[in-house]
């Protein structure tokens, strides 16, 4: 049988090359780091290579890049070590409501802290407003977090307005750039931005590593205590075979990203374009043009998106859903909420997200199994059944 | 993939009584799209005995399992054995459900109760008449 993949905002696969350049990691360069001696120095060379390497891909000075754990500590560390930095001019920030969880549940517990949150909206497209964004400052606010682009619903922000916006006001603002950085061009001096999150496994690198990048002067409290690793701002032996991995996945993603985004775009924009045009009722979920390359979400009316995703999963396709039957939780996506998408639609989220090696036959594999998977479900839906009923009622 | 015992995707892939009755001597109805799942099951009565069943659910995996394992459970049996499906004798036909499963899609005994109650009071309703 095929096998699709078709989940890369989960994550990613390893490139060869990457997993050649951690090899010697795992074996004969065990070195730590903080060491004296030779061992040390040999995996301090490796790791402040690859430091450089991150650095380059979002035009940052290598100095600025910490290495963390995974985007979610990025975002953790961002979010409760800014605003713990600078508490003492204010306990006020402010997000917007299609945050990932490790932005939005990191300033939940800033909450139980005794912040308060401003939570700003998004249109129909998943679009922030940068007027809510100067709207939303106070004299207490001390940051500003908004999502570079959403891997859910696959919209990208202006941040660069936003960034206007919070520069003129003197706020610290950080953006989420885990489904981003490495796919599309990320530079944080034209973003404007004084804090970015990245994570590894989001672009044919390793998982368990990403960084943050936080502009020089800006004051972050870390969350690890311990030794003076990462300049003192995260403590822990490095994790090197990672963090390598990161690098090499890095400097691959920035001589790559031209050619990588124009084949993507044109495989999205089939699955865009072809899906509606095989089955009836389909919502495109997101922004129509302005998305990342990789993204192709939308919502199918009248079943639900854990069967959908099963039955595909049978014909041997991957994908992702946002209904509240794939969450543990059993709750609908907040994104797809957020975009204005009623509990009974979520039901029928269904996630493409492709990748470099996804190719128009893959597309053209979904386009031909997924109409009679839809089809069967429809067939046992109650709801189809009342819609048909009232459409030919109607007549 | 859902943690699923093999028995739920066996049902979830080949899902028996799919379907409608025309002329259904019960209907029932239970859950509904916004908390995620929602079952309608169709019932047909001869002698006491539940002559055909059928449902159409809309809902995941679990729920469209639960739904296919009820309608076999109940078929044939009479009303009063039929009643005395739960939820729980269904997961464990089932070989057991994922627990955050359990109560939001395993709404099939409570849907076929509904239907047998339905048609209890249309007799009943029908015997006033007469």
């Amino acid at each position: 049988m095929r096998k699709v993949y078709l989940d890369h905002a989960s994550t990613t696969p390893l490139l060869p090359e990457v997993r050649e350049a951690m090899i010697p990691f795992l074996g004969e360069t065990f070195g730590n780091p903080s060491s004296l001696h030779d061992w040390g120095d040999a995996a301090r060379e490796a790791v402040e290579a690859a430091r450089a390497q991150v650095a380059q891909l979002i035009g940052a000075n290598a100095e600025e890049i910490i290495f963390t754990g995974s985007g979610t500590e990025s975002n953790n560390f961002a979010i409760k070590g800014l605003a713990l930095a600078q508490q003492n001019k204010g306990k006020h920030v402010v997000l917007s409501a299609i945050e990932h969880f490790s932005v939005l549940q990191s300033a939940r517990t800033l909450e139980k802290w005794g912040f308060e949150l401003s939570l700003l909206p998004v249109d129909k497209y998943g679009v922030v407003d940068p007027k809510d964004v100067r709207k939303s400052l106070r004299k207490d606010t001390v940051l500003v977090s908004i999502i570079h682009a959403n891997g859910e619903v696959g919209t990208i922000e202006p941040i660069q307005e936003i960034a206007r916006i919070t520069r003129e006001s003197n706020v610290v603002f950080h953006t989420d750039a885990v489904a981003t950085a490495g796919t599309i061009p990320v530079d944080v001096k034209e973003l404007g931005v004084d804090v970015l999150s990245l994570a590894g496994n989001q672009f044919y690198g390793p998982k368990g590593v990403g960084a943050l990048w936080v502009r020089k002067g800006v004051r972050i409290m870390p969350l690890l205590d311990g030794g003076v690793q990462e300049g003192g701002r995260r403590a822990g032996t490095e994790n090197i075979p990672a963090i390598v991995g990161l690098g090499k996945a890095a400097e691959l993603a920035k001589s790559t990203m031209a050619a990588r985004i124009e084949h993507l775009t044109q495989l999205r924009d089939r699955l865009l374009n072809g899906l509606p045009s095989r089955i009836d009722h389909v919502v495109v979920t997101g922004h129509p043009q302005n998305r990342l390359p990789g993204n192709a979400s939308f919502c199918v009316e009248f079943i639900e998106g854990e069967s959908m995703l099963m039955l595909l999963n049978s014909q041997g396709v991957a994908v992702s859903s946002g209904s509240a039957c794939t969450s543990r939780a059993l709750k609908a996506s907040h994104v797809l909420i957020a975009v204005g998408i009623s509990h009974e639609l979520a039901q029928g989220s269904i996630l493409f997200t492709l990748g470099i090696d996804s190719t128009p036959e893959d597309i053209d594999y979904v386009l031909e199994v997924l109409p009679p998977i839809v089809d069967r479900l429809r067939q046992m839906s109650p709801l189809y059944a009342k819609f048909i009923k009232e459409s030919k009622g109607g007549k | 993939m859902p943690v699923y015992s093999e028995k739920v995707m066996e049902h979830f892939m080949n899902p028996r009584n799919v379907g409608e009755i025309e002329d259904a001597d019960g209907v029932g109805e239970e859950g509904n799209p916004v908390c995620g799942d929602m079952m309608t099951f169709y019932i047909k009565v001869k002698d006491n005995r539940l002559d055909d069943v059928k449902f159409k659910t809309f809902g995941c995996g679990a729920a469209i399992a639960v739904s296919s394992m009820v309608s076999e459970m109940a078929k044939g049996k009479t009303l009063e054995e039929a009643m005395k499906i739960t939820p729980r004798s269904v997961a464990n036909e089932l070989e057991g459900l994922p627990k955050n499963k359990f109560h939001c899609s395993n709404l099939g005994a409570q849907a076929l109760n509904k239907a047998i109650q339905d048609y209890l009071s249309k007799k009943k309703a029908k015997g006033g008449k007469e």
